[in-house]
């Protein structure tokens, strides 16, 4: 499934629902640099209700490592990296 | 002010600027050469030999001298695998850490593209501390023709399991080669070695000399057209005057060892210690038992390593970020991306011997706000 690049989109289906992996909202970090994508997604965490995920697209190798570094640092739980035709769909799911 | 980047190069040793000085008047002729000039540089040239043999234990005639650690690390990865090739075995198989010096990962992926030798890539824990039963498991017995492994990381300064690895390569028959670059002259160098590279520039000698040592029995073949010099093993006319300076500083800092290093782990312990507590969102890297006396490599959150690292030196401190050896390529630090740590924001701080506690609480005063300052210059640049 390819998220939606609107970064106020939201996801097909029932997005709000906790638990759910369909992205509650999708941030475009493409074509920024490390450390970029991860301040969006530091950002607007808070902006999702806990348990619902979060989709950073993102294209620069280091947010590979990055974003999942970033998740076991801050205790938010790093759901996946899908692969996409250009860079990845980084979902993250706000735990607290 | 002050230089914090002896993991890239130690500032000369006195004992090698004056063996180097020395060396241009007495061993500037041709080794090679029987005249008195020539046998004059040959002496010294053993000489230098005989006391990084022994200092990094090794056989003066298992050791030769290398224009780098780089082109160490070349010779040993493809001489030791190209010797055991063969039409019955085939391209064989060759096996590696992920956190191993560029140089060892690009002669294996060399291998692996001109010659079709399999490469297995170990992993590393948190700590960049490779996983020797993986590395175990990793050996064909027959097939395996070289497992490589680092005896310290140079980018977080884990010292690596190397001991174990010897072990297990002792049993499956496969030759070892260590890459003690980032250690030699500063701890021994672990036994259990089948090819051992090193480079003088990180232990306080002159840039433009690296060593390679086979030991005797293991099998090495020169991957390069036949050249007389060091053995057989390295082409060209050696640099002895260098070498000599190289020599000259490891033979000094072996009889200083123990207390600048003492000191250095203290300070960077204190260096750990303190940059989480004064930068929030800092992290350090690393283990911080097992470790080189003079590295401590942190990542602060919401910053870039190369602002940092230009920031640093704008206040006087010389510090490098990342993997020092691919910065250019703007590519993650491989080291860091392998141990699943923050990529970004990376600071190495390693302090060179005469490092003083002085200099490391100013680094300490000087880093919070500089942080503080380029996070803010990168939030507003991602929020336009």
């Amino acid at each position: 499934m390819t998220p939606p690049l609107s970064s106020q989109a939201r996801g097909a289906g029932s997005p709000g629902a906790p638990g759910s992996d369909v992205p509650a909202l999708t941030l475009d970090a493409l074509g920024k640099k490390c450390p970029i994508p991860i301040i969006m997604l530091a950002d607007r965490i808070r902006d999702v209700r806990v348990g619902q995920t979060i989709a950073v697209l993102a294209d620069d190798p280091a947010a590979k490592t990055d974003l999942p570094a970033w998740c076991a640092l801050k205790s938010q739980e790093f759901v996946a990296a899908v692969d996409r035709p250009v860079g990845w769909s980084f979902l993250v799911r706000r735990s607290y | 002010m002050a230089y914090f980047d002896a993991a890239s190069a130690e500032p000369m040793h006195p004992a090698a600027r004056e063996a180097l000085l020395t060396a241009l008047e007495d061993g500037w002729a041709d080794p090679a050469r029987l005249h008195r000039e020539g046998r004059q540089a040959r002496l010294l040239l053993d000489q230098a030999r005989e006391a990084v043999a022994a200092e990094l234990g090794s056989r003066p005639d298992e050791l030769s001298f290398t224009s780098s650690g780089t082109q160490a690390l070349q010779l040993a990865v493809l001489g030791a695998v190209q010797a055991r090739q063969s039409a019955a075995r085939g391209p064989g198989h060759l096996v590696t850490s992920a956190v191993e010096h560029s140089a060892v990962l690009n002669s294996a992926d060399w291998l692996e593209r001109r010659t079709g030798t399999r490469v297995s890539t170990i992993g590393v824990d948190r700590l960049g501390r490779a996983d020797v039963a993986e590395l175990t498991a990793a050996l064909e017995p027959g097939q395996t023709l070289l497992a490589c492994l680092q005896s310290a990381n140079n980018e977080v300064g884990t010292l690596q399991p190397v001991a174990e690895a010897a072990e297990a390569c002792a049993d499956s028959r496969v030759p070892l080669l260590v890459d003690a670059a980032a250690s030699a002259g500063r701890m021994p160098v672990p036994a259990g070695w089948s090819l051992l590279a090193a480079s003088a520039h990180k232990w306080g000698g002159p840039a433009g000399v690296g060593v390679l040592a086979v030991r005797k029995g293991v099998r090495w073949r020169e991957p390069l057209p036949a050249d007389d010099r060091e053995g057989r093993r390295v082409p060209g006319f050696p640099n002895v005057p260098a070498i000599l300076a190289a020599a000259a500083a490891l033979t000094a800092i072996s009889e200083e060892r123990e207390d600048p290093d003492a000191a250095l782990r203290a300070l960077t312990a204190r260096i750990a210690g303190q940059v989480p507590v004064l930068v929030e969102d800092a992290v350090v890297h690393g283990d911080r038992d097992r470790r080189l006396p003079h590295i401590v490599t942190f990542s602060c959150l919401y910053v870039d390593g190369e602002t940092l690292v230009t920031e640093l030196d704008r206040a006087g401190f010389s510090v490098s970020s990342g993997s020092a050896c691919v910065a250019d390529t703007r590519q993650p630090s491989h080291v860091l991306a392998a141990m699943g740590v923050l990529t970004h924001g990376n600071v190495r701080v390693s302090l060179p011997r005469a490092a003083t506690p002085e200099s490391v609480e100013e680094f300490l005063a000087v880093l919070p706000p500089i942080v503080a300052r380029v996070r803010e210059t990168v939030r507003v640049a991602s929020s336009s």
